[in-house]
């Protein structure tokens, strides 16, 4: 069995680290669905593999978090992106491929990717 | 439907989380000898009136505002009773809610338990406020992973700090290896 003292190692490793990424205005949000229409849909694959991404090209200043029922139960899974000063993009049917793409184009250099927006989904 | 249990899961601890539960048990136990699979979702959040809950298992009913329908609890209960299992919901306002589903294990119809790690780690990692006991038993072995223990240990150290994630993961995939020796579910 694993056992907890492999966190106390954790704990001294990232203690010192603990507070850079605070929550504060320059950070940008990546927000997914993760009611029962976006888990249904696929969300919980979505939502992982986004975080991983985010967290293996160390995207410090972008946090991964979920939230309920959007309203648009039929585009789901929805990943929204809200970055400071920009208008949110919202990214409908997404898949862990997708969320690839999205990763490197919108949050690494800053294009969004349009063609799995809603706007072009609504076309 | 859900096309796995623990997509159920999922959905129904998140349902504990909105009623700002402290501590949400789960407890997945795989009775080999009873030929049963059950899950119970027990939580001490804000619990549910007479009237809500006698609309609970109605998918026309949902507390939201953002849709018309409620289908994570009526899903449930029919992937449960669609194997000739059972469902029960007990709540109490401030007192919280208590969800206990039993599959028949070798139903033809009983969906696959699925990947119960990551509806695991998708809970904890993504809710560090709210504490969840887990215990996954299979036929005599079981373990148990508690937050309150782990947050303990780690002092400020938040459980969504990338390296603590995926500790978390490996002690959930470790610990069911040696659990169930493999076993799909």
């Amino acid at each position: 069995m694993k056992s907890l003292e492999e966190l106390n190692a954790i704990r001294n490793k990232v203690k010192g680290r603990v507070g850079l990424r605070s929550e504060d205005e320059n950070q940008t949000r990546v927000v997914v669905g993760m009611a029962t229409c976006g888990i249904a849909a696929g969300a919980r694959p979505v939502l992982n593999a986004m975080a991983k991404l985010v967290a293996d090209k160390e995207l410090e200043n972008v946090a991964v978090v979920q939230t309920g029922c959007i309203g648009m139960c039929r585009y789901e899974p929805i990943v929204e992106i809200l970055e400071p000063g920009k208008e949110k993009v919202t990214y409908v049917h997404m898949t862990a491929e997708k969320a690839e793409e999205i990763v490197d184009q919108h949050l690494v250099k800053g294009n969004p990717v349009v063609k799995y927006t809603l706007g072009a989904a609504e076309k | 439907m859900m096309p796995e249990i623990s997509l159920n899961v999922l959905d129904v601890a998140e349902n504990s989380i909105r009623a700002e539960a402290s501590l949400v048990q789960i407890l997945v136990t795989v009775d080999l000898e009873g030929n049963r699979l059950e899950i119970q979702i027990k939580d001490d959040g804000k619990g549910m009136t007479e009237e809500q809950m006698a609309k609970v298992t109605d998918p026309f009913f949902t507390t939201r505002t953002t849709r018309k329908v409620g289908l994570g609890i009526p899903f449930f209960k029919l992937a449960a009773e669609a194997t000739g299992g059972s469902f029960q919901i007990e709540s109490r306002v401030g007192e919280g809610t208590d969800v206990t589903t039993v599959f028949q294990l070798d139903h033809i119809d009983r969906m696959p338990l699925g990947d119960i790690n990551s509806t695991i780690h998708t809970l904890i990692v993504y809710n560090p406020q709210t504490d969840f006991l887990y215990r996954y038993t299979y036929g005599q072995e079981s373990f148990d992973l508690d937050t309150r223990q782990m947050k303990e240990i780690l002092g400020g150290v938040p459980l969504d700090a990338p390296e603590v994630s995926a500790y978390i993961k490996e002690y959930l995939d470790e610990n069911k290896l040696e659990t169930d020796g493999g076993a799909i579910v």
